[in-house]
């Protein structure tokens, strides 16, 4: 004659689930990235022109949206629909590999700081403090022209001017944030009784890190994820906008760069080179961080108390 | 709390040879000083090319090169730009004062309304204003400020123009061409829209820390204590609410105020502002490593100072913090 | 015994929760008289917390409060914000059951406490601060005068709760709730602020409520007890009573669970604290009672008198028969 004694209990990654998708803005988010996704993965068939290829004989320069171009052309003619397309792969590729390096690099720094402590803990938070603090343009294109004229490390980064070594960059220094971020919570995780009931059996430092903190920290590495992310699309557009961005041969674009020739339309008055790319930034900016911050509210230890 | 002040101004003056070591290092790399001066002045005779060397301290090994480098710099015997041979501290002077203005105007419009918007928020969360001032924020962080600039270009100088036949702001430089002397309301006129784009991202990042350090704290259990006192709302807010709140937001913004110096490179860029920005972005461009020399040291100066005014703000307002 | 100074009637407390109505007060009687010491006891979720809560005001907006609860002939169950803050601090204080958190931990001890007398006395600064370091000797806090110039951090646990005693007797209440007071604490402080909170109640003749659920607690100060078990009072009477002859089988569970000299099992009470979203009919007790039969279902068992005590079982009698 038992009464129905507590509520029925859910796993935390259901419970995480479901705080995710009450985000509304979020749910959207996904729908419209992997919608994004899918038309730039299948670029060949979604574009309708070549990267480098005019829409028209001339004149087909600063043509407004029409039927054969569907946002129209820019300055030689070629069709703004299917540039974007590629510039937007390009820049997808750029944003997921340096966030995925980056968190990476990060999180085996933030959780070896956390864990060691003292000064290896305190210069580590030093340097990502003041470099975190230095303004983010200046150290990328310094560091970019640094790096870019060290010969003897050619073989790893590429040319200047590749996408390859953009992510390199981005990768050496996207992972100070994410190693806060993981420090933070590798800090809060340490002082738990697990933590020290795994030790008092026995466990390696490794083994802790990799078998309890770590996973523990899954939802804050994935906030951190979508962040660095945002951070790299968002930086490469800013560095393309000043003419030092990836630059590959044959009319090759990125997402920063149409961005970049924004500046100029706005001189001109041809609305849709301005407005389309910024529009397509946004929107991806946008998507990406209502995601990162459902993910951060979804994965929160402090909103577990409820329910 | 004097001592580890004083101990962090001791180590600010090594920490600060050090890191201007490093850009040192990082700008001969880079951008080739000798090559940039011989690109810039094709007819420069051995002699000259000689003695840009050794003004500049570009001596092969480095670290002899950075320090005749620096006794110059001490000695405010600074050498001359690549460019016509002009003086380094005047565009400097001019180029901080214009950036010191847009930053402040920026900075102190931002953060009050940011913070005031955080706490409208907070105070009713879940709520629809909560829900409307979050939106906005988080639309504000996620367009990057360029993007607004040139949209709010767009807006204000060409379609405008076009619709009502005359510009309302101007959307370039401090002043209009050719004017001589100081006019207020000329230089706040052109100062409205790159405050207006700057103050935007300030307002979307402080409501939401604002917001969320509020948040927190009306959570704490010494908030439901100053209510058992029976003191006014306004009290518990003010004097515990806020008083606690504003402590993360208050160190973090120390350090935003320091970054300013470097921060408006983008924002300067598209309204042709002649701030630092712009300053920088000529000079990185053209490789003159004269002219770059005493900009990192300021920006440098600027990090170290603010960031240790941040750490001692936090230990001011919160007594649970022992400095070193 | 003299008038009561708290008087609750049918107290309910509901909170609107994203999964439902959740009932943690199902319609409470007490009276509290000035002078006494009167414990209330119970686990976790019975409500005992929530209960006082109510009745300074303190709860959240979802929370609905029905029912009267009347102090010093004054009404406080739908008084208006002003009123409510008339009343706490000056006539009734509360004192919380963690004392690091309780405290802002960004302002003086002394400034906290001169805050509270300012609330509620004209006094000046100064005259303030030099009555908060007279409370401060009466809890018994060493070197007063220094010790108000200190933080909440640079206390230790049995200190700080003394702080918050004397905040909460600032202003000299007719009636102080300790909710938890010394769970937090240890062992041997925990004697300490009885002791105190015996003493400041003697010298204002403060009516005091010590919400708990230790037991041996209880035992060491008070002079009469409620039980709560589910959001009702399930048995009230005097201390010597209870403790020699529980009339409600949960009172003899909870008796019987506390751990004696010279015993080897520990004996707990079957099962778990209901799910008050769905509070089960009649007699919440009844799943875990060895004593339950067909009518402890049917209805919410009032409080009977049994002896000298009351009971809301409606078996008391006759098992009082036949132990």
């Amino acid at each position: 004659m038992v009464d129905e004694i507590t509520l029925p209990t859910i796993s935390p990654r259901r419970m995480a689930y479901n705080r995710f998708v009450s985000h509304k803005a979020a749910v959207v988010s996904v729908f419209v990235l992997g919608i994004l996704v899918m038309f730039v993965a299948l670029s060949p068939f979604t574009a309708r022109y070549g990267v480098n290829e005019a829409v028209q004989a001339p004149p087909n320069y600063f043509l407004s949206p029409r039927a054969n171009a569907w946002l129209g052309t820019d300055d030689i003619g070629r069709d703004l629909y299917s540039r974007l397309i590629y510039g937007v792969r390009v820049s997808l590729v750029i944003g997921i590999f340096s966030g995925l390096i980056s968190v990476a690099i990060g999180c085996v720094i933030g959780s070896v700081a956390a864990f060691r402590g003292g000064r290896f803990d305190d210069v580590i938070m030093r340097v990502t403090d003041l470099f975190l603090a230095f303004p983010f343009l200046v150290t990328l294109l310094v560091m970019r022209n640094m790096i870019g004229g060290i010969s003897w490390l050619k073989p790893i980064t590429g040319e200047l001017n590749s996408v390859r070594f953009i992510i390199v960059l981005f990768a050496i220094f996207g992972w100070m944030g994410v190693a806060r971020i993981v420090r933070g919570q590798v800090l809060a995780l340490k002082e738990r009784e697990f933590i020290e009931a795994a030790r008092a059996v026995g466990a390696s430092r490794w083994y802790i890190v990799r078998r309890h903190l770590l996973p523990n920290s899954i939802g804050p590495i994935m906030v951190a994820l979508t962040f660095s992310v945002v951070s790299a699309i968002i930086s490469e557009s800013t560095l393309a906008f000043f003419g030092y961005g990836p630059q590959a041969g044959d009319g090759a674009t990125s997402l920063g760069i149409l961005v970049g020739q924004a500046k100029g339309a706005v001189n001109t008055g041809f609305w849709h080179l301005a407005l389309f790319p910024c529009l397509t930034l946004v929107v991806i900016a946008l998507s990406i961080n209502f995601i990162g911050d459902a993910l951060r509210d979804a994965t929160d230890p402090r909103m577990q108390k409820e329910a | 709390m004097l001592r580890y002040v004083l101990r962090r101004l001791a180590w600010a003056i090594p920490t600060l040879v050090f890191v201007t070591f490093l850009v040192y290092i990082a700008l001969r790399i880079g951008t080739d000083p000798v090559a940039s001066y011989k690109r810039i002045n094709p007819r420069a005779t051995k002699a000259k090319i000689a003695q840009y060397i050794e003004v500049n301290g570009l001596d092969p090994n480095y670290v002899r090169g950075y320090f005749r480098w620096l006794g110059n710099f001490v000695t405010l015997d600074w050498p001359r730009s690549i460019k016509g041979s002009r003086e380094v501290w005047p565009q400097l002077k001019d180029a901080l004062a214009n950036t010191i203005r847009l930053g402040v105007a920026a900075s102190s419009v931002g953060i009050v309304i940011g913070l005031g918007l955080g706490v409208f928020a907070a105070l009713r969360p879940g709520g629809r204003r909560d829900v409307a001032v979050n939106t906005a924020a988080f639309v504000g962080i996620s367009i990057p400020p360029y993007v607004s600039a040139i949209l709010f270009q767009l807006l204000f100088a060409v379609y405008w123009s076009r619709w009502f036949g005359s510009t309302l702001f101007p959307t370039s430089g401090v002043y209009p061409p050719g004017q001589m002397g100081f006019d207020l309301g000329l230089m706040i006129k052109h100062m409205v829209l790159p405050t207006f784009v700057v103050a935007i991202q300030i307002i979307a990042v402080y409501s939401r820390y604002m917001r969320s350090s509020l948040l927190d704290v009306l959570s704490s259990e010494y908030m439901r204590t100053a209510r058992s006192k029976g003191i006014s709302e306004a009290r518990v807010l003010f004097r515990h609410g806020l008083r606690n709140a504003l402590i993360p937001v208050v160190t973090i913004a120390a350090i935003d105020v320091g970054a300013i110096v470097g921060g408006l490179i983008i924002t300067e860029n598209v309204f042709s502002y002649p701030g630092m920005g712009k300053y920088f972005l000529s000079a990185f461009g053209e490789g003159d490593f004269p002219l770059l020399m005493p900009w990192m040291v300021l920006i440098v100066a600027s990090t170290l100072f603010f960031n240790l005014l941040a750490d001692i703000s936090y230990a001011w307002l919160d007594p649970r913090i022992r400095l070193g | 015994m003299s008038a009561p100074v708290l008087q609750i009637r049918d107290l309910t407390v509901t909170f609107n929760t994203p999964l439902g109505p959740l009932s943690a007060v199902r319609g409470i009687d007490l009276d509290v008289h000035a002078g006494e010491m009167l414990a209330v006891v119970g686990e976790s979720g019975s409500g005992k917390s929530v209960s006082f809560l109510a009745a300074m005001g303190l709860l959240p907006k979802t929370a609905v409060v029905t029912g009267s609860v009347v102090l010093d002939g004054k009404q406080l169950v739908g008084a208006s914000a002003k009123e409510l803050r008339a009343v706490r601090g000056h006539l009734m204080s509360m004192i919380f059951q963690d004392p690091l958190s309780a405290l802002n931990p960004v302002h003086k001890i002394g400034a906290q406490i001169a805050e509270m007398l300012q609330a509620h006395q004209k006094l000046s600064d100064k005259a303030a601060k030099a009555r908060a370091v007279d409370l401060l000797e009466i809890v018994g806090i060493p070197q007063p005068g220094d010790r108000a110039m200190q933080y909440p951090h640079e206390f230790s646990g049995g200190m700080r709760q003394r702080v918050v005693i004397a905040m909460a007797i600032a202003n000299s209440p007719k009636m102080l709730i300790a909710d938890e007071p010394t769970t937090a604490l240890d062992v041997t402080v925990q004697a300490q602020i009885l002791e105190v909170i015996q003493k400041v109640q003697k010298q204002f003749g403060t009516a005091v409520v010590l919400i708990t659920h230790d037991l041996g607690v209880v035992a060491r100060v008070c002079e009469r007890v409620n039980v709560m078990y589910a959001g009702r009072i399930v048995e009230k009477g005097e201390i010597s009573e209870i403790f020699d002859r529980p009339t409600h089988p949960y009172t003899r569970g909870l008796l019987a669970s506390l751990p004696q000299a010279g015993v080897d099992r520990l004996a707990p009470i079957a099962g778990f604290p209901p799910n008050m979203l769905r509070p089960p009919t009649g007699c919440a007790f009844r799943a875990r009672c060895p004593h339950a039969v067909a009518r402890c279902e049917e209805a919410l068992p009032s409080l009977v008198q049994v002896g000298t005590s009351y009971s809301a079982c409606i078996r008391a009698e006759e098992l009082l028969k036949s132990s």
